[in-house]
């Protein structure tokens, strides 16, 4: 018999509907939809009270009307009344009502929320079920007010109905969603976690359901979910299917459910128990080898159960990537899915392979799939499963495969869709610098890009391939020559001319030699383009002609007419006009010297993360992004950009400052913080920080091996009482005794950091012999460069001397470094050591996010070894300014409006080091009343997670 | 999580909307519009799994379809799910109309979208999986029919 006999049912509702339907116009459907409305609501307001079966029948008109896409702005009253009948056909429908057309109107929140109380005390399963469900639909935060407190006692409660206790389980997911600081914790999370015990697998879903929501929010809370989940797991996958009953699907047992516990798991480390371990490898091994079986059905709902799981169980090895044997057997089995027919499988397979490739044991067996995934690049059907295969390839590629990647994704440029050529020009870039050992492939790689999709290549493209050719001498030449020939085209892309201009701007010069591209041929072809650019192409084209005249003296007089004439000097743009005015007195009044000064050729731009990268990873989200990289996400890469687009957009007044064209990636202005820090006499603080790139610091560590010899730091008493005063801050007096007293003012930009150390003689009398260098431990010194310059060996009495320490960050470190210093005084000798404040802390950059992106970054960093908490009590007055001062000094930034609660603080920042860059999330919540704090971190890095938790809580 | 499960026809009428997240009425339009634009262009025999829309929340969330003669379902999900698993419940869902209606066809979504809203709030609840039993749906709807005949009987 059929559940629903199709005869019964509401006639006029029926009529209604065929009436709507034989509508022949949508005027006409307005017409009649008008006609009902205006019919129903002169019936909910008539005098006639409506019996209930009236009310549901125009209650349905009004679903029925709502869902063809018109507004419903009443009926909302007589839905409540419904709820509240004790008829479950008038309930049913009041509440489907109240779910499908929620209603923030507080009158009648408290109406609908008095209608579910009564449901749910009914002890009616059928009755609390319905308001349990629309609890779950609505999810408001008044109904979790109102009812979260109790749905846990529904849930754990022994007389409790199966079907209740599973809509009790989502609903209490659902307002853990919603509001998770109304959800409260308590005694009743340990029973949710024997749920997974139940004899019902309908129980169970919903429970590991919940469960794998809690656990990831409260990892240590659920811990003894493992074992339940491995064990059910276990039966599930071993037992014949038959024992299952209804849950079976297609021959699969219980698929839904093993999906659910695979993805429970996820939300660990392995099993550290080895019984239990190996239990759970037996059941992946055991999904592994049902894949090879021969299917039991031809259906296809089989072979997607099956794979479901399948996928699952693989998702669950690459989370725990720990076992060799099962990475590379589901490296295999993804292999075998890369060729099947059905596209679903290929698709899934390729965004598999994706993270399997970031695993070092699979990532060599995931290589050996390339010819497939460049095959897939060229003759799958669906774009999505293209593009899953673009960003397989991405993820595969190394050194060894990187020519053959780039060279099959600009290929594939050529023809791919629209909607995806952005991304792709992206990744091209980021692998061609990345994996370049060759720049003149890189450069060639870039124009070529430039070449294929011009419209695609955005401002980040070219400016990096700009940076790169500035930073490398070895390249300039090639790079001229290269865009010399491509600007030879008759119709090129505006991008090449403006990295046409600014090079042969730079590096004309390497190629003048050549008579075919004298400077006057250069300049030629150059402005043959000129006229059919845009406004800022035409700028940096001045520019270049500017440094052109600087030079190549034998064209000035040519440009000097192009700069005279009347479409320059009086051009509509305020920006051309004022760059052709300047650039030409310039160029006529300037001495040569004067002229070879202001026209320089560009200083190498600081290294810094590919700005490229930081784009990719706007547009794709961080976690849809497989990088091999550690670098998560960036801090800094776009500030040329945002720079680079206010210098178009106001004329800047200064000559000086407008030699530098528009556009332009600015190094000298590319470093903020530090020129502000810089208050300090250094003349050059930027090359100077440039040259503690190339500089090794040979010199110190020389001193340090001589001074270990005779002295041992560790013997010495090591002066540390004001080192955690500068975790926060960065000047101030170090260290102080009747003699000496040593002052530090620091600046770090990235990963690199620059200390002055002043040496203040407090006597009246000369300190003989002074020296001061610095130890580090034999691990700091592969984690930490510290080049300290040599100083003069007298203080005169009441002078101070000044050190400085460059510093370079390599890897994460967790030791501070000891400033040695010795000295004569009255024929003593003297030796203080000072343990210098150079903390991990001291290289964040901060990094702004929304709440939403804080939240998913949060998540992300779920694993509970990236987490470390630490509870402890106030040392001084709980303060909310100096709080926020001091996590401002710390280095991240202040995240407003990203905790539900306003009074805890939440913070985020990327750590620079030169091997890897760390991005952390922090969180620290005060509590006033017990005078205790607790604080939070997550990065990707354990060790990292610890150290800044170490820091930090020694702070407050 | 589900965020949304969409029924249109291949005209791109809606047959059943039903959102788990709050949307304004129009945007609720727009979000089925749009996901009508994306799925119907796309060739039979393709992946059943395609990146969301712009409205829906973009590449974090997946449509997950399967076009079933004259009708179109689509769950839209965030990375929390089985792309297969949902296949298989969208499976579930129409075998389960199809007991329950007899041979469902559009007709049958369209004159009882009451029902139907019913069997879906047995499946998926808060935008979560209830139940995927289909024998377990379908005894709960029976005695949801017994009820309801009782009280027409009674009333």
């Amino acid at each position: 018999m059929p559940a629903v006999s199709k005869g019964d049912g509401m006639r006029g509702l029926a009529v209604f509907i065929s009436d709507i339907r034989n509508c022949k116009s949508k005027e006409a459907e307005v017409k009649r939809i008008n006609k009902e409305l205006a019919n129903i609501r002169s019936k909910f307001k008539g005098d006639k009270a409506l019996d209930g079966y009236s009310k549901k029948k125009y209650v349905c008109k009004l679903l029925f009307i709502f869902l063809l896409g018109h507004d419903i702005d009443f009926g909302h009253m007589e839905a409540v009344n419904l709820l509240s009948s004790n008829k479950y056909t008038e309930k049913q429908i009041g509440y489907l009502f109240i779910s499908v057309l929620v209603n923030s109107n507080s009158d009648l929140i408290r109406l609908i929320n008095n209608g579910i109380k009564n449901d749910l005390t009914s002890r009616n399963p059928t009755f609390m079920n319905l308001a349990l469900h629309c609890i779950a639909n609505v999810g408001s935060r008044e109904m979790a007010e109102a009812f979260a407190s109790q749905i846990p006692s529904i849930l754990v409660a022994g007389d409790t109905m199966d079907s209740v206790k599973q809509s009790a389980a989502l609903c209490l997911l659902r307002l853990n969603r919603t509001s998770p600081d109304l959800v409260p914790m308590g005694e009743w999370t340990a029973r949710v976690v024997h749920l997974l015990n139940d004899q019902h697998l309908g129980v169970v879903t919903a429970a590991a359901s919940l469960i794998t929501t809690l656990a990831q929010k409260s990892p240590e809370d659920f811990k003894t979910s493992i074992s339940l989940a491995v064990a059910r797991l276990s039966r599930i996958v071993t037992s014949a299917s038959i024992d299952l009953q209804d849950y079976t699907y297609y021959f699969v047992a219980a698929p839904w459910l093993s999906v659910k516990l695979l993805r429970l798991l996820q939300c660990y480390t392995p099993p550290e128990d080895a019984a239990l371990r190996s239990r759970l490898t037996e059941c992946l091994e055991t999904i592994l080898n049902k894949a090879q079986e021969p299917p039991k059905s031809k259906k296809v709902q089989h072979s997607n159960a099956k794979n479901a799981v399948l996928f699952e169980a693989i998702a669950l090895i690459i989370h725990h990537d720990s076992e060799p044997t099962l990475l590379v057997r589901a490296c295999n089995q993804l292999g075998q899915f890369l060729q099947h027919r059905e596209t679903n499988l290929r698709y899934l397979a390729l965004e598999s392979m994706c993270t399997l490739a970031s695993s070092e044991f699979s990532h060599e067996a995931v290589k050996t799939h390339i010819d497939t995934v460049i095959n897939a690049l060229k003759t799958e059907r669906d774009v999505s499963v293209r593009q899953r295969a673009v960003d397989l390839l991405y993820a595969m590629c190394d050194r060894s495969n990187a020519k053959q990647i780039v060279a099959e994704m600009l290929s594939y440029l050529e023809n791919a869709d629209y909607s995806i050529r952005e991304e792709i020009v992206l990744k091209v870039a980021i692998l061609a610098e990345k994996y370049a050992v060759d720049y003149t492939w890189y450069v060639d790689t870039i124009l070529n890009l430039i070449r294929m999709a011009g419209d695609h290549v955005s401002e980040e493209v070219w400016y990096r391939v700009i940076q790169i050719v500035i930073n490398r001498d070895e390249v300039q030449g090639y790079a001229a020559k290269t865009v010399f020939e491509a600007l030879q085209a008759p119709a090129c892309h505006e991008n090449l001319v403006k990295v046409g201009g600014y090079i042969l701007g730079e590096f004309g010069n390497l190629i003048a030699g050549d008579s075919r591209s004298s400077p006057l041929v250069q300049f030629d072809l150059l402005h043959s383009k000129f006229h059919l650019c845009s406004v800022p192409t035409r700028a940096l084209l001045l520019s270049a002609y500017i440094k052109f005249i600087n030079l190549f003296p034998e064209v000035k007089t040519t440009i000097q007419e192009v700069l005279r004439s009347d479409s320059q000097l009086r051009n509509a743009d305020v920006e051309l006009q004022q760059r052709a005015i300047e650039y030409l007195r310039l160029s006529c009044i300037a001495s040569t010297d004067i002229l070879a000064t202001v026209l320089e050729e560009m200083p190498p731009f600081p290294e810094r993360e590919s700005s490229i990268l930081a784009k990719l990873k706007r547009k794709k989200g961080p976690g849809i992004l497989p990088d091999i990289d550690d670098t998560r996400w960036n801090g800094n890469g776009n500030v040329e950009h945002s720079e680079s687009v206010e210098g178009t957009n106001k004329s800047s007044p200064s000559l000086m400052a407008d030699l530098l064209p528009t556009n332009r990636p600015r190094p000298s202005s590319s470093s903020p913080t530090m020129l502000s820090a810089g208050t300090m006499g250094s003349a050059h603080p930027f090359t100077d920080l440039l040259n503690l790139n190339s500089a090794p610091s040979a010199g110190a560590s020389l001193l340090v091996d001589v001074l270990s010899d005779s002295f041992s730091p560790a013997s010495q008493d090591v002066s540390d009482e004001n080192f955690s005063r500068f975790v926060c801050k960065n000047n101030g007096v170090i260290f102080e005794n009747q003699l000496l007293q040593i002052g530090l003012k620091s600046e770090y930009r990235q990963n690199l950091g620059r200390i002055y150390v002043f040496f203040g003689n407090k006597t009246s009398t000369q300190f003989l012999s002074f020296s001061s260098s610095v130890i580090s431990s034999d691990s700091l010194k592969t984690q930490l460069n510290i080049h300290a310059k040599a100083v003069d060996p007298t203080v005169e009495g009441g002078a101070q001397l000044q050190q400085i320490l460059n510093i370079e960050c390599v890897s994460d470190f967790t030791d501070a470094p000891v400033l040695d210093i010795q000295f004569r005084y009255g024929g003593a000798l003297q030796n203080i050591a000072v343990k210098l404040p150079v903390m991990l802390n001291k290289f964040f950059q901060p990094t702004e996010m929304k709440s939403q992106d804080f939240f998913q970054r949060w998540k992300q960093l779920g694993v509970p070894q990236q987490e470390v908490q630490t509870i402890f009590k106030a040392k001084h007055p709980m303060d909310t300014d100096v709080t926020n001062a001091k996590i401002l000094g710390f280095g991240v930034a202040l995240l407003d409006g990203v905790d539900p609660n306003p009074a805890n603080f939440v913070g985020s920042g990327v750590i620079h080091t030169k091997s890897t860059q760390v991005g952390c999330l922090l969180r620290l919540e005060p509590n006033a009343q017990a005078e205790m704090y607790r604080l939070t971190l997550r990065t990707s890095r354990e060790s990292v997670s610890q150290r800044l938790c170490d820091l930090l809580s020694d702070q407050f | 999580m589900i965020k949304a499960i969409l029924i249109f026809n291949n005209h791109g009428k809606p047959r059943l909307s039903k959102f788990y997240e709050h949307y304004s009425e129009d945007t609720e339009q727009q979000i089925i519009r749009e996901t009508f634009h994306l799925v119907s262009k796309r060739d039979e025999n393709v992946c059943n799994f395609l990146e969301g829309g712009m409205l829906i929340g973009g590449s974090d969330y997946r449509l997950i379809y399967r076009h079933y003669a004259t009708l179109y379902f689509v769950f839209c999900v965030d990375s929390s799910e089985s792309e297969l698993g949902i296949l298989d419940l969208i499976q579930v869902f129409v075998e389960t109309l199809d007991k329950c209606f007899e041979n469902v066809c559009e007709l049958d979504l369209i004159f009882h979208v009451d029902k139907v809203h019913n069997i879906l709030a047995e499946m998926v609840m808060g935008g979560m999986v209830l139940e995927t039993n289909m024998n377990e749906i379908i005894t709960q709807v029976d005695s949801q029919n017994k009820m309801e005949k009782s009280e027409v009987l009674t009333g």
